[in-house]
């Protein structure tokens, strides 16, 4: 075990190069649906138990399996209207399961990305080949399914390993060259996107996805209401959208029909994306679109300023 | 780190539909749409759940929610619960009837053979009486014994359908959760619809070895205890939770056909002074508004039952 991951260095938020996103806008806006699926009778794993009752463990169980039943068709009529495309965090087995979806998901041109098979699913434990070949079953579910090379990974439950960002981009480069595995949704410390260490020394770029901003840390970790999360939107994307006038920022809704797409939430919602998305300089996108755009644009000019700012003062 | 054998990467059910065989999978939205009675747009569901917490609770296999939490006697619980069967549930009487609800009552068995006066009410007021399980320490549970459940059952459904004189059809288990055998059980000992599986917000058939039951959906999202106790919201919070639901519900009937609107209710929780008033507010609001239909479970049930 180590004291820090090793993927990012320290990168001061202040004097940073100015990011602009396409048409000059300052904030890229992403929704990030999280399409699940929790399985009622998953196996044990030593680390983490899937649900907190014996199963069959009806109440948390039953409260997902709503999502895809009632919520998904919500979320996504939602998302339409206000001409979002959602970026999918996937359980891939939900191909098999509900392909319907998937379908509909296409249709729309969502972006798909791997949130592992299952989300009773867990990663700890498992060795470096289990995990390896548990991402490649999911890229290549992904592909099978929608033909999409997967470029963005959240590990199944948020559950990871040591090597899991490393093994994903391999996996992606093995199947499918620089065209998948080049982003992760796994790293909370940032506004803006950063170059990523990996052993291989593939290009790799980690996206902010909110855990803040994650309707399921809001209603079932903090306990919000409905209205006040809502409000909560608002109030981040309007701090994002001013910095973003100095350098483009990043604000990501990470999403799930279970929680979002409830009668009594999604009105607040709609409200939050309906302001969001009134704005001028937005950039509405899919998580894939922002890595690209930044990996093609300011990759290598962020890494010049990382570099320069940690030699300000010497390094540590 | 201990490391996982091979088959955690195994799927077994990675198939079409469910990972099991209750029920098929479907979309809401690819079903057939529902017309209510009289061009009703949302039916209203409005359950009053009556319970009884044991003050020497077991917790077997865990702490029901809303139960004791104190070492034994955890006077505190154990008498504010039963708050709402001496003094809540009259509130709630009258604000039902002051806006012309329709209630069903979920009752622990338990409760039905101590308080008669309380069960002699609801009998009269002729509301339709669900059964609740024995008591909120009598869970149903995964890897019960199957013995132990079906006496557990049979004794809690004999019961309360001979101190209650209803030919009981429906059931909520204690804390909503069950025994991979529990539907299975409930269909051999009569009953025809549950509410433990908050998986949809329109009735579906459920598949049981003893013949369908229809599950019936009760959301738990919107039930007064899990909003005020669980997620420390206000009851004011409660209500706009509530009317928000109303609104969106009512919009998803312009396009799909009648919704249904569930709310289960503690008197509990709802019935104490400070909260009631937002419980009257909600059911004036519902009741005052044409596109509402209040009825019981068995009533909507047979609505949709005839159309599906």
């Amino acid at each position: 075990m180590k004291e820090d991951p090793g993927y990012y260095d320290y990168w001061p938020y202040e004097n940073r190069p100015r990011i602009q996103w396409p048409n000059g806008a300052k904030i890229a806006f992403w929704v990030a649906p999280n399409i699940e699926f929790y399985e009622l009778n998953p196996p044990n794993n030593p680390y983490r138990k899937p649900w907190p009752q014996p199963n069959p463990a009806l109440p948390g169980y039953t409260s997902r399996d709503w999502g895809n039943r009632v919520g998904h068709i919500r979320q996504m009529n939602l998302l339409e209207k206000y001409g979002i495309r959602g970026s999918i965090s996937l359980s891939t087995a939900l191909c098999d399961h509900h392909p319907e979806i998937i379908e509909l998901c296409k249709e729309r041109h969502w972006e798909f990305f791997s949130h592992g098979i299952y989300n009773t699913r867990y990663t700890y434990g498992m060795t470096e080949s289990q995990e390896r070949d548990m991402i490649k079953d999911s890229i290549e579910t992904i592909y099978k399914h929608t033909g999409q090379k997967c470029a963005g990974y959240l590990a199944p439950a948020l559950s990871h390993s040591e090597n899991t960002l490393d093994l994903f981009a391999e996996v992606g480069t093995e199947l499918f060259g620089d065209e998948a595995g080049y982003y992760s949704c796994d790293l909370f410390h940032d506004d803006q996107p950063t170059p990523i260490h990996l052993k291989s020394g593939k290009k790799f770029v980690s996206i902010p996805y909110s855990l803040e901003m994650n309707d399921t840390i809001a209603y079932l970790v903090q306990k919000t209401t409905p209205r006040r999360y809502g409000k909560e939107l608002m109030d981040n994307f309007d701090r994002l959208y001013a910095e973003g006038a100095e350098s483009g920022t990043i604000m990501c809704i990470p999403t799930h029909n279970y929680q979002v797409s409830n009668a009594h939430r999604i009105k607040a919602y709609e409200e939050a994306l309906e302001y969001i998305t009134g704005h001028p300089d937005v950039w509405v996108t899919t998580g894939k679109e922002i890595a690209q755009y930044f990996m093609d644009n300011y990759y290598d000019t962020v890494l010049a300023d990382i570099e320069t700012k940690n030699k300000k003062y010497g390094n540590a | 780190m201990a490391t996982l054998d091979n088959d955690y990467l195994k799927y077994p059910e990675r198939s079409y539909g469910m990972d099991h065989d209750r029920y098929e999978w479907a979309m809401l939205h690819d079903r057939k749409p529902i017309t209510w009675p009289n061009e009703k747009k949302i039916a209203l569901w409005v359950n009053v759940s009556l319970q009884f917490f044991p003050i020497n609770q077991q917790g077997i296999p865990f702490k029901v929610p809303g139960g004791m939490t104190k070492p034994y006697p955890d006077l505190r619980h154990y008498s504010l619960r039963d708050y709402g069967n001496r003094v809540g549930v009259y509130r709630f009487f009258k604000a039902l009837d002051q806006f012309n609800i329709t209630p069903t009552f979920a009752i622990n068995t338990r409760l039905a053979e101590r308080y008669p006066y309380l069960l002699g009410t609801v009998k009269e007021r002729g509301n339709e009486i669900l059964c609740h399980g024995y008591h909120m320490d009598k869970l149903h549970y995964g890897g019960q014994d199957i013995i132990e459940e079906q006496e557990l059952v049979k004794r809690s459904l004999d019961t309360l359908r001979e101190l209650s004189g209803q030919d009981i059809k429906g059931w909520i288990s204690p804390a909503k959760n069950e025994s991979e055998n529990t539907p299975d059980i409930l269909a051999a000992n009569g009953i025809t619809y549950f509410s433990d599986w908050v998986n949809d917000d329109m009735p579906y058939e459920f598949k049981t070895k003893n013949g369908n039951l229809t599950a019936m959906p009760l959301a738990t999202e919107l039930d007064d205890f899990f909003i005020i106790l669980n997620n420390l919201h206000s009851a004011e919070d409660w209500a706009h939770q509530v009317e928000d639901a109303f609104e969106f519900l009512l919009k998803e009937t312009e396009t799909n056909g009648g919704r249904l609107l569930s709310l289960n209710i503690h008197p509990w929780v709802l019935g104490q002074p400070h909260r009631i008033k937002y419980l009257e507010q909600v059911l004036e609001k519902l009741s005052n508004h044409n596109a509402v239909w209040s009825a019981s479970a068995s009533d909507i049930l047979d609505v949709w039952k005839a159309q599906k």
